[in-house]
């Protein structure tokens, strides 16, 4: 389906620019000495906050700020005693910049053919939705002007910040967010290109280009959330729409592709208003309770029964309009819905293209429609809540209806699981930022950017081909280790351990993955227990079919070593002299066999031993002790 | 970030003409003839730039210029080769419009007196420079509510670091405050740098004594370009406690936790600041709190002078600056005390180990100094107790050398009550007298299992 809406939306000008926020994994944090560790066990302590706008730079308050003050919230902040310190609680002032970060940074932008800035300076960039427990978001220009290529198109990249992660959102209540401490402060690399794509499609290849040059450095986090897309998107007419958390690569197309689409239809909507002689929308709110005073549908009646009213706005010139389907499942009338859902606290509101239905009768519609003096070319909206909060839906309802007559309201929005968006908060201005008192500068000599430059990581290609080359790994199972967070971990076992590649990569990349299918939680395994679990089987010490056991086993015991894990598995490695002397047991009691069938005899025996020593010792340790004495039996006879 | 902390360097105000720069980065600039908030284009062998001038911090190098592009991120620019451009200026920057100062009528008077630090102050956001911001229409701006629960007078005292802050200051404070009782305020806040603000609560104890409405000190530990801030609050509750309490006593307002949801009033003598940097860093010590104050309701923790109107405080605010602060410890040499005596100090305040000791091997300095008529007295540096010397030999031959001790003060109040006592009277049987007495809560005679610890 893509590719259709794909081909004809790349006739009408659609440009796509990608803004990624990728997750370092270093050591600290960017700005206090807490670990970056995402923690689900309770927390041990919470505090409550509240924000309050301040004016900007510019003497204005900010839209975006102001529009979240707009939502009197209250913030509560959990945190975890020994991961959690007063920095990302605002009650310390920040330390110096991690230094670990800035040289991922540093190494990222040279990678992408940028010019570092001469000195670094973090700014506060306000955002006061209570995901920074400041109100403000530090981040700092590390470079700027470069590019990568797809295939044989530039695509630039405009800037590249390092910033400081928001704090995670656990729960969200009519009166308050909670969020949750351990994600604030994780060192951020976000990387912007230009509008330069013109398909979704592109954008996906180009953000799977970035996020492999991000990893080469094996410095980034993976898993959910590790990484995060902003598109922006425009068709010709329309306007700069920003979409937010756009989780997977794989969204990125019908992403695009639905916003073109909801652009060109709201452009058919205003050419329509046109037509129809629209040329204003005016908010007239009317208290229409009295008229739903004995209805029963079961929204109105419970906002009445409650104490609440009904409202009801005319939307002059709007008939049929409001059905108008932007994307799949969202009409106009859904955009009008979330403006009231954002901005008064209310559940959705009603529109006269959708009623009768909802238990609003034809019958009350009518009483509706002439309350509010609406004739047979306009639409009507209710909205069912208490006083205020009507008003102020009507009033946000109205307002995005008026916007109809503009075309595409600037403005950023939120992606749904599905490709579709819905409407999040208005532009930002730019004037959001200030400096950062309390972080000194760092300069950028041109020596550290030198001793960068001469050790670059190696392209995750490039790597994939080296396995191929120097480890005799298949191409599939080299580009797979090459790209996964093991891939350090693989080279050392393999160069500096000598473990066979293949068994090391398979294990890895073949392995962990059928684990955690399972449900087992590989990822949190300790690397050096990985290690030594690898390390045992390929001195024979720990038979390799049972590596999937003990690291299974491993990973539900925390805690727990490899040893406790073979003791409890009883997979006690079996002496070589065991195994031996079974060997010889076998060749005996089948000598008739090895005399008749001299080496062929080595597969009808090896069955029987395997059944005897499964999960203890190394197939092919008792195929290579089989076959040595087999040829002794047969050099003695 | 918090109290000096979260100002930038350069606080209180840099000249305008003065941007930070110096060396070779102020000769390009002045040769370039261009300004701080120009529009240009910087240009040196790496990079191209086109943003605006933007001030640099002191302390920083001489080799870097500072712009802010246009998407609002600041960076720095090597002054190696470096070509400045001047651009068309752009358009002149709106002012914020400015706001009548309004409020209800018939509300209490309140009288504000800004004495500098982070709660009265406004950023650029710009440069980030912070400067004090404190007419009614600026309060009644950042925190609309003040309209709502006081007529407000403001008063711009100081615009001081409270670290620089002195005896002098702790005068004039009273002497303001004083006028503002008689010219019929019916409460006091004074916002304050978080320093030294337990010692000028203590300060203004002493000085204004018989009050008849509440004087409330305030401040902050975030600054109030942020918008965690906690100045909105702490002003807020500060003016509603200035306002409504039913005490006239001198407190020091704050927050209770870390948590936007309680404050606390600590008596001025009895309140010290425990933390460097969080919300909840002022602690009572030895006392309970005067008050706690939740959701705008006050709740009385100790008895307390109530409020009485048509009466005017007795003013007495003369204090010795004379006089010093020496904390003991191990090994601490003995000829630390020559220039003090030489110098002619008043009095010495030593904060002593435990129940108030020093080690023996000062004992000599120390009747040297009272013998030279200085007045010695002993708090304690466990900060949480009182003293008592009687217990060991050390304490008893402190006592008999003429040691004064300090009962349950704490020693930045004993310092400033032993200036104020100092302040008063030269008589030394009236200064032993007036020091060992309780003027305004600060002593007491009975220590109680809570302490004040929370």
């Amino acid at each position: 389906m893509s590719n259709r809406v794909g081909t004809s939306t790349n006739a009408l000008g659609i440009k796509v620019g990608i803004e990624i926020h990728q997750q370092l994994d270093t050591a600290s944090k960017l700005f206090c000495a807490c670990p970056t560790a995402l923690r689900e066990d309770p927390p041990h302590h919470s505090v409550k906050r509240r924000l309050k706008p301040t004016t900007s730079e510019m003497g204005d308050v900010d839209s975006a700020a102001l529009f979240e003050s707009v939502k009197q919230k209250s913030f509560t902040y959990e945190a975890y005693e020994d991961t959690v310190c007063l920095v990302e609680l605002d009650e310390e002032p920040p330390h110096d910049m991690n230094g670990e970060a800035v040289q991922v940074a540093l190494t990222v932008a040279l990678m992408a053919n940028m010019t570092p800035v001469d000195e670094i300076h973090v700014m506060r960039k306000i955002v006061i939705d209570g995901s920074n427990t400041t109100g403000f978001q530090r981040t700092a220009k590390v470079a700027f002007g470069g590019f990568i290529m797809d295939g044989s198109e530039r695509i630039t990249i405009q800037s590249l910040c390092l910033e400081e992660d928001a704090a995670r959102k656990v729960s969200e209540e009519r009166e308050g967010i909670t969020y949750r401490l351990d994600r604030l402060g994780i060192p951020l690399v976000e990387i912007t290109t230009g509008p330069d794509m013109h398909s979704g499609e592109q954008a996906a290849r180009v953000a799977l280009s970035i996020g492999r040059l991000l990893r080469s450095t094996g410095k980034v986090k993976f898993g959910l959330g590790a990484i995060r897309q902003d598109l922006n998107v425009s068709v010709e007419g329309g306007a700069r729409i920003e979409v937010k958390g756009v989780q997977e690569l794989g969204l990125i197309p019908s992403v695009v592709e639905m916003e073109a689409q909801r652009q060109i239809a709201l452009l058919e909507i205003r050419e329509e208003l046109r037509r129809r002689g629209v040329s204003e929308v005016r908010s007239d709110p009317a208290d229409l309770t009295a008229t739903f005073s004995s209805t029963s549908s079961k929204v109105l009646r419970k906002a009445i029964d409650g104490g609440g009213c009904v409202f009801g706005a005319r939307l002059a010139g709007f008939a049929g309009l409001l059905k108008r389907e932007l994307q799949p499942g969202r009409r106009l009338g859904t955009e009008l819905s979330d403006r009231a859902k954002t901005y008064a606290g209310v559940g959705g509101i009603f529109h006269s293209d959708e009623l009768p239905g909802y238990g609003i009768t034809a019958g009350e519609l009518e009483a509706a429609a002439k309350a509010l003096n609406a004739g047979e070319g306009d639409a009507i909206i209710l909205v069912a809540a208490p006083l205020e909060a009507c008003e102020a839906a009507i009033r946000a309802a109205v307002a995005r209806a008026a916007e109809a007559l503009v075309g595409v309201p600037s403005e950023v929005r939120s992606a749904n699981a599905d490709g579709t968006s819905r409407f999040m908060r208005p532009m930002p201005g730019s004037a959001r930022m200030y400096p950062e008192t309390d972080v000194p500068s760092i300069v950028v000599s041109s020596e550290r950017l030198e001793a960068i430059r001469t050790a670059l990581p190696e392209p995750l290609d490039a790597k994939a081909e080296r396995y191929v080359r120097e480890y005799g790994l298949s191409r599939d199972l080299a580009s797979l280790i090459a790209d996964s967070p093991h891939s350090s971990a693989f080279e050392r076992l393999v160069k500096e351990d000598s473990v066979p590649a293949p068994f090391v990569a398979s294990t890895f990349e073949y392995t962990f993955k059928m684990l955690k299918r399972e449900g087992a939680d590989v990822d949190s395994l300790d690397k050096e227990q990985i290690r030594e679990v690898l390390i045992m089987s390929s001195r024979g010490a720990l038979a390799k079919e049972a590596v999937p056991e003990v690291l299974r086993w491993l990973a539900s015991n925390k805690g727990k070593g490899v040893g406790d894990a073979i003791a409890s598995l009883s997979l006690a490695g079996t002496e070589e002299s065991i195994v031996r002397s079974a060997i010889e047991a076998a060749v005996s009691e089948n000598i008739d066999l090895v005399m008749r069938e001299g080496e062929r005899a080595v597969s009808p025996l090896m069955g029987d031993l395997m059944k005897k020593f499964r999960g203890k010792v190394d197939g092919r340790m008792i195929h290579s002790l089989l076959k040595e004495e087999i040829a002794r039996r047969l050099a003695t006879k | 970030m918090s109290g000096k902390g979260s100002q930038p360097s350069s606080y209180p105000q840099r000249p305008q003409a003065a941007s930070g720069y110096k060396g070779k980065a102020l000769e390009i600039i002045t040769a370039s003839g261009v300004q701080v908030g120009d529009a240009l284009i910087a240009k040196n062998e790496k990079l191209s730039v086109s943003g605006i001038l933007m001030p640099r911090s002191e302390l920083d190098d001489d080799r870097h210029i500072v712009i802010k592009l246009k998407d609002g991120y600041n960076l720095g620019i090597s002054v190696e080769s470096l070509k400045l451009q001047r651009l068309q200026p752009e358009e002149p920057r709106r002012a914020a419009p400015a706001v009548e100062a309004k409020s209800k009528p018939g509300l209490p008077k309140v009288a504000i007196i800004s004495t500098g630090g982070t709660i009265a102050s406004r950023v650029d956001y710009k440069t980030g420079a912070v400067s004090p911001a404190l007419t009614a229409g600026d309060l009644y701006q950042s925190v609309p509510e003040l309209g709502e629960i006081a007529e407000i007078r403001t008063e711009i005292l100081y615009s001081l670091l409270s670290e620089n802050i002195s005896p002098e200051n702790w005068k004039s404070m009273a002497q303001s405050v004083y006028r503002q009782i008689k010219e019929g305020a019916d409460g006091v806040v004074i916002t304050h740098g978080t320093d030294t603000m337990g010692f000028t609560a203590a300060a203004l104890s002493f000085a204004l004594q018989g009050l008849p409405v509440p004087v409330i000190l305030v401040g902050s530990q975030r600054s109030s370009d942020r918008p965690s801030s906690d100045a909105y609050l702490n002003l807020k509750g500060a003016v509603l406690a200035a306002s409504r309490a039913p005490f006239a006593e001198v407190g020091v307002l704050m927050h209770k936790g870390i948590s936007d949801n309680g404050l606390v009033i600590h008596r001025g003598t009895r309140v010290r600041k425990m933390h460097t940097s969080r919300r909840d860093a002022f602690k009572s010590v030895n006392s309970p709190p005067l008050a706690y104050m939740n959701d705008g309701q006050i709740e009385a923790l100790q008895p307390f002078r109530p409020r009485s109107s048509g009466r005017l405080p007795s003013l007495k605010a003369d204090f010795d600056p004379d006089v010093v602060l020496i904390k003991s410890f191990p090994g601490i040499p003995p000829d630390i005390f020559d220039p003090l005596i030489h110098r002619g100090f008043h009095g010495i305040v030593l904060e002593g180990t435990g129940l108030g000791h020093v080690p023996e091997k000062i004992f000599h300095q120390i009747r040297r100094a009272t013998q030279a008529g200085m007045t010695v007295v002993m708090a304690s540096q466990c900060i949480y107790g009182r003293v008592n010397m009687n217990v060991y030999s050390t304490g008893r031959e402190l006592l008999s050398m003429g040691v004064i001790p300090a009962g349950d003060m704490l020693p930045e109040t004993a310092l400033v009550k032993l200036m104020w006592v100092l302040g008063q009277t030269t008589d030394k049987l009236r200064i032993k007298e007036l020091f060992s007495s309780e003027i305004a809560g600060e002593i007491s005679q009975r220590s109680t299992y809570k302490e004040g610890r929370e």
